[in-house]
C-alpha cells in the first residue's frame, strides 16, 4: 500500500503538473487563434479528469508498481516461496494477491485524484503567471465547465485500470517459469500487457461513456 | 504412513519416474538417494502433493494425494512439514516471523505463546537470538536451519527435508543429525530425507532408497545398502569417479537415459575417457 501509493506520490505529482502545464499551453496556442482563450481552464479541466489522469497515473503505476509486483512474485516463485507457502497450507492467493489488489484498487484511483488536482494546478500556473486570467477566474471557469460526471467517469476507468493493472502483473508473476530469466521475462510481459489491455479498455471505456452519455 | 504405488511421472516422452512404489511406516526415516537430476526432487513433489502423478497412486496418512484439490489437500498438508532445498524463506518477513507463519495462520495461540515456540524452535536449530534479522542477512546453511525451525513449528508427525545438510560444516551436520535423530527415534516423527550426504545419511536412516534410471536401483536398511553387491550402490556411497554410473551424459542420452536399459560397464567408462579427453 505505502509501496504502491505513497511512495508513487512525488512521481504522480510531478507527472500530473507537467501535463497541466503542457495542456494548458497547447491550449492556449490552438484556442488563440479562434479568440475562445477562456476556454482554456474547461479544456484542462475536463481532459485532466476524462483522459490524461486516469491513463497516465495508471501508466506511471504500471511502470512502477505493476512491473514490481510482477517481479516479486516472480522471484517468490523461482525461490520456491510460493510452493513452501502450499506446503505450509497457506494459499498463495490469500496471502500475497489479496493484500497488493486491494492496495491497488484503493491507491491508483486515489493517486488520480491527487494528480488531477496537481495537473489543474500546473494549468493554474500557466494561466496566471503566463496568460491575463486571475486566480478566481481560473477557478470559477474550470468549476463550470466540469460536471461531477466528468470526475465519475475518470473514477471508473481508474478503478477499472487498476483491475487490469494487478491482475496482469500477478498473474505474470505467479506463472513465471526459470530462474531469473523468467522473471525478467514476466516482468516486462506484464508491463507490456497492461500497458495494451489498458489502452484498449480507455477506448472502450471512453466510447461507452461517450455513447451512452 | 506413506504408501507408494506404481508412481510414474512424465516430462513429455521422458519419464523421470518411472513404476516407483515404496511404503515408509510410522517412525521410520527414509533417506533416498541418487544422483543429480534422477528424480529425487520429483519424488518428493509427489510425496508432498505439489505434483500430480502420470499414473500411479501416493497415499499419506491412508489418504490418496493423487487428483485432490488444493483444498482437500489443507488438512493433510497441516500434518507435515517441509524443509526446501534453500530453505523457502520468505524474504519479506524476519527470521521470526517466517517461523511463526504457520502458528498465525493456523493456530489460534497468542503472541506469547506464539512467541515461545519460536524461541523453542530456532534454539533447537541453534540460531537463539536471531529472530530480527532478515532472510538476505543470514547465510545459506542458516536459512535452511531457520527452514527447518519453520517446518517443525507445528510439531508435524512427518517431517520431509530435501538435502538437509547441504551446505552445512560438519558440526552442524551432526547437530542437524542428532535433532533428526532426536525427533524421529525419540518422539517418533516420521522422517523422509533426499541426501547426497553420505555420512549423514548412514547415521540418521533406518532404511535407504537409490534412485536411477527412473526406478529404484535398490533398497533396504543402511545395513543392507552397505552390503549390496550392486557396483551403481557401491560407486555411489563410496563417492567414487569410475563406475557404472555415466558421468557425462548428452542432452540427447539424458533425455532417452530413463528409456534404455543400464549402460555397459565398459562404454560407460570409454565416454568419461572420450569426454573428458
Amino acid at each position: 500500500m505505502v509501496f504502491i501509493g505513497v511512495r508513487a506520490a512525488p512521481m504522480v505529482a510531478l507527472t500530473a503538473f507537467s501535463v497541466g502545464v503542457t495542456l494548458a499551453m497547447q491550449a492556449a496556442h490552438s484556442l488563440e487563434s479562434l479568440g475562445a482563450q477562456m476556454y482554456i481552464p474547461d479544456l484542462v479541466m475536463l481532459t485532466l479528469l476524462r483522459e490524461m489522469g486516469p491513463v497516465l497515473i495508471a501508466v506511471i503505476v504500471i511502470g512502477r508498481s505493476g512491473s514490481a509486483v510482477a517481479a516479486e512474485l516472480g522471484t517468490m516463485k523461482v525461490s520456491e516461496e510460493i510452493e513452501a507457502l502450499e506446503v505450509m497450507a497457506i494459499d498463495p492467493v490469500q496471502f500475497l494477491v489479496v493484500p497488493r489488489f486491494l492496495a491497488m484498487m484503493i491507491m491508483l484511483p486515489a493517486l488520480t485524484i491527487f494528480g488531477n488536482y496537481i495537473g489543474i494546478l500546473g494549468g493554474w500556473a500557466v494561466c496566471v503567471f503566463a496568460l491575463d486570467f486571475n486566480t478566481a477566474g481560473y477557478v470559477l471557469e474550470a468549476l463550470q465547465s466540469a460536471e461531477p460526471w466528468d470526475l465519475y467517469s475518470g473514477m471508473i476507468k481508474s478503478v477499472v485500470f487498476a483491475w487490469i493493472v494487478i491482475t496482469i502483473a500477478c498473474n505474470a508473476g505467479l506463472t513465471v517459469e526459470g530462474g531469473a530469466e523468467g522473471v525478467g521475462q514476466a516482468t516486462t510481459t506484464s508491463v507490456v500487457q497492461a500497458l495494451l489491455a489498458m489502452l484498449v479498455m480507455n477506448a472502450v471505456l471512453t466510447g461507452i461513456f461517450f455513447f451512452a452519455g | 504412513m506413506i504408501e507408494v504405488d506404481g508412481l510414474v511421472r512424465k516430462f513429455g516422452d521422458r519419464a523421470v519416474l518411472n513404476d516407483i512404489s515404496f511404503n515408509v511406516h510410522r517412525g521410520d526415516t527414509l533417506v533416498i538417494m541418487g544422483g543429480s537430476g534422477c528424480g529425487k526432487s520429483t519424488l518428493l513433489r509427489h510425496m508432498i502433493g505439489s505434483m500430480n502423478p502420470t499414473s500411479g497412486t501416493v497415499k499419506l496418512f491412508g489418504e490418496d494425494l493423487t487428483g485432490m484439490k488444493e483444498r482437500e489437500l489443507i488438512h493433510i498438508r497441516l500434518r507435515f512439514g517441509m524443509l526446501f532445498q534453500s530453505g523457502a524463506l520468505l524474504a519479506s518477513l524476519t527470521v521470526g516471523e517466517n517461523v511463526a507463519l504457520p502458528l498465525l495462520q493456523h493456530t489460534d495461540k497468542s503472541d506469547d505463546e506464539i512467541q515461545d515456540i519460536v524461541e523453542q524452535k530456532l534454539q533447537m536449530v541453534g540460531l537463539t537470538g536471531f529472530e530480527d534479522l532478515r532472510p538476505d542477512e543470514i547465510s545459506g546453511g542458516m536459512k535452511k536451519r531457520v527452514g527447518l525451525a519453520r517446518a517443525l513449528a507445528l510439531d508435524p508427525e512427518l517431517l520431509f527435508s530435501d538435502e538437509p545438510t547441504s551446505g552445512l560444516d560438519p558440526i552442524m551436520t551432526a547437530v542437524i543429525d542428532e535433532l533428526t535423530l532426536k525427533l524421529t527415534r525419540g518422539k517418533g516423527m516420521t522422517a523422509v530425507v533426499v541426501s547426497h550426504d553420505m555420512t549423514s545419511a548412514f547415521r540418521i536412516a533406518t532404511r535407504m532408497i537409490m534412485l536411477g534410471h527412473g526406478g529404484i536401483v535398490a533398497q533396504g536398511t543402511p545395513d543392507e545398502i552397505r552390503a549390496s553387491s550392486n557396483p551403481e550402490v557401491q560407486q555411489f556411497i563410496k563417492g567414487e569417479p569410475d563406475g557404472p554410473i555415466p558421468l557425462n551424459l548428452s542432452q540427447e542420452e539424458h533425455e532417452h537415459h530413463q528409456h534404455v536399459k543400464p549402460r555397459p560397464f565398459v562404454r560407460a567408462r570409454y565416454r568419461f575417457h572420450h569426454k573428458t579427453g
